[in-house]
């Protein structure tokens, strides 16, 4: 998985409650059998019209926005679907944080599968952040968020602070478990399925 | 002090734990489809891993496949793809595969209680967030994401924080049990607590209006604990759970053996304490039907759209989301909810497509037509679902009315096969999501249960269900 430790640019505001992950990245593309290019489809409805042009309305399409790395979104974000997609596409568009007063549960916890930062701060501070213009630099080793004029600091979890800082694989930190697993397997009382 | 049913499974599967981390989870149940799995097996592949247990994962497709002409190809390309792509994981795993052609095909919400897979005191996880559905058995059952699955697969295990028990109390009897359902309960609990109001919580469902429900409205219950943003829902299983299970296809050897054990274990101690508290009254309430574009913005059929102002309650944020849903919608506030004109109407998804769902809808139809400015169709939730229908002769009752009646999956749920809705095309569904787009883009979705959906059908818009004689 790739690492997260430090960015600097712009933020996009996304001034919506609510975004779900069928609006993130729509059924229709959810068929790839890769976790790749899924940028292309990120806000679909979104971003374009029904003759697929760029909808000149919508934040991500203001060419300002292009370099932008962190998103920053309303209460809620990432609600509904299971979909990893929705962070595979956020991540493949250009996206590395997303910041929010709160995300849903398995949108949140797929975000640390990837290498996408998301960051929890309270609707003040993230109605003040949206008016930021100027570059945001997003620290995850100091946990802090740098504008022109001011730091705030935020929370994580330090297990997960360290899976995003090494980029560590999941699935072999789990493997060194592998004794404990079978115990546990020994003295299970469930049956198999078949 | 006491346990919540919740923490007792929590704590009968934890492997390994660490203070303030995360702790090792140990996963009895893996229900596998073709849409998140692709990537994990990849995964698999790449770093040269085995599926652990084969023997406890179990596969089927069901979210974007076709629901007719199941004799011929599969026309787009990239559904077919992915058919295949799970045909040929299950086949280089070892994962028994329910394919499009086995008697036992269905959503995997359905087929899992139905095969007898899903049990109480078990961990079930599927890449899919109505995994919730399971609970309805006293399982903790919960969606995750590809990344999840692939650890699964490799490890039959994985790291969670451990949510906070919420407590939310169904009190009273409903006065009309025909036309208002569990699909009107959950409604009503979401509008309550909010998309949100579960983030981070596992719900147990609890008190004489859940313990009156048959299991398959437990699990329309439970199915949509999601929908308030709770990671999974649960329901103590009783004498109705034991029930349900028995001597079904792969129910295990020692069932009773099994049953003893849960009866004494699988239950809240009395003074276990819950982190949250709700509790709902359904003595009175009524048929629900959703207005806006989450599953919170749900009224009573007996009201009008509310305005923005009024849905939001002081809140800017979601006085803007209501702004923007009901211009989605295109409807106005005030509008009388009896007076919207539908297009389509869907039966169908892993919240409400099981056999009962379909008996009591079949009721408003019988003798009936469909409204002739309406389309309107079945889907069943498994094939087995289908043909106990049919054994009844609900399909019949259905066709004669001018309903289609098709084969299983999740279909117009979320349109990831052809059943799709053209873009401002109004629709009844007894799904789970009124997301912008779910069921097609630019399509416009009112979520409420069978008996309102038939019932739209034949009229042509909503109408309250407590007026029809449904006994």
């Amino acid at each position: 998985m790739q690492s997260f430790k430090k960015i600097k640019t712009i933020i996009t505001p996304l001034d919506k409650v609510n975004v779900d992950t069928d609006q993130i990245v729509p059924k229709q593309f959810l068929k790839l059998v890769q976790k790749s290019g899924f940028g292309k489809f990120l806000f679909y409805n979104w971003r374009y019209d029904d003759q697929e042009q760029l909808k000149s309305d919508f934040v991500l399409n203001e060419p300002k926005y292009k370099n932008s790395k962190i998103l920053v979104a309303g209460d809620n974000f990432g609600c509904g679907s299971s979909r990893e997609h929705a962070v595979w596409a956020l991540l493949d568009y250009g996206f590395s944080v997303v910041i929010a007063p709160s995300f849903a549960d398995i949108f949140y916890s797929n975000c640390f599968k990837n290498g996408l930062l998301p960051i929890v701060l309270d609707e003040k501070t993230i109605e003040k952040l949206q008016q930021e213009i100027g570059d945001v630099e997003v620290d995850l080793e100091n946990q802090t968020i740098k504008t022109n004029s001011k730091t705030i600091s935020f929370d994580i979890d330090s297990h997960k602070k360290k899976i995003l800082l090494e980029g560590l694989d999941d699935i072999a930190q789990t493997l060194f478990y592998e004794k404990k697993i079978t115990e546990f397997e020994k003295q299970s009382k469930t049956p198999s399925v078949l | 002090m006491g346990k919540t049913l919740f923490e007792k499974i929590w704590d009968a599967h934890v492997v390994v734990e660490k203070e303030n981390s995360p702790s090792l989870i140990y996963i009895d149940r893996h229900l596998v489809h073709e849409v998140t799995s692709p990537q994990a097996f990849d995964g698999l592949r790449m770093n040269n891993r085995k599926v652990r247990r084969p023997d406890l994962t179990i596969a089927t497709m069901d979210h974007n496949v076709p629901t007719n002409n199941r004799g011929l190809p599969i026309l787009d390309q990239t559904s077919s793809v992915q058919i295949q792509t799970l045909e040929k994981n299950c086949k280089d795993f070892g994962i028994k595969l329910f394919d499009i052609n086995s008697p036992n095909q269905g959503i995997v919400h359905v087929i899992g209680p139905q095969l007898g897979i899903t049990l109480p005191g078990t961990t079930i996880v599927c890449g899919d967030s109505h995994t919730s559905t399971h609970g309805a058995f006293g399982a903790l059952a919960f969606g995750i994401g590809t990344s999840e699955v692939e650890h699964v697969l490799a490890s039959q295990t994985l790291w969670l924080e451990k949510p906070k028990p919420f407590e939310i109390k169904v009190e009273g009897k409903r006065k009309n049990p025909h036309a208002v359902t569990a699909k009107d309960i959950i409604l009503s609990i979401i509008k309550n607590i909010g998309t949100s109001g579960g983030n981070g919580t596992v719900i147990e469902y609890r008190g004489e209006g859940i313990s009156d429900l048959s299991m398959e409205q437990r699990m329309t219950i439970c199915n949509m604990s999601i929908e308030g943003g709770a990671r999974a829902g649960l329901i103590a299983p009783d004498e109705k759970t034991f029930e349900y299970l028995r001597g079904r296809q792969y129910t295990p050897k020692n069932y009773e053996f099994l049953v003893d054990y849960w009866r004494e274990n699988l239950k809240t101690d009395s003074d276990a304490k819950f982190e949250k508290n709700y509790t709902l009254h359904i003595d009175n309430i009524a048929p629900q039907v959703s207005w806006g574009t989450n599953p919170g913005m749900t009224i009573d059929v007996t009201e009008s759209v509310p305005s923005p102002e009024d849905f939001a309650k002081g809140d800017q944020n979601q006085k803007k989301g209501a702004e923007k849903a009901l211009e989605y919608m295109n409807i106005k506030s005030g509008t009388p909810i009896t007076e919207i004109k539908i297009d389509r109407v869907f039966i169908g998804s892993c919240t409400n497509a099981r056999l009962e769902d379909l008996i009591e809808a079949s009721k408003v139809v019988k003798d009936r037509k469909v409204s002739p400015n309406v389309k309107a169709m079945v889907v069943p939730g498994s094939q087995m679902v289908k043909k106990q229908a049919e054994e009844l002769g609900l399909d019949k009752i259905f066709i004669d009315a001018n309903f289609e009646w098709r084969e299983s999956g999740c279909s117009m749920c979320l349109g990831m096969n052809p059943d799709i809705l053209s873009p401002g095309e109004r629709c009844a569904s007894t799904s789970n999501r009124n997301f912008e787009g779910r069921q097609g883009t630019g399509g416009r979705t009112h979520l409420v249960s069978p008996v309102m959906a038939a019932a739209a059908a034949i009229f042509g818009h909503f109408v309250d269900v407590r007026e029809m004689d449904l006994n």
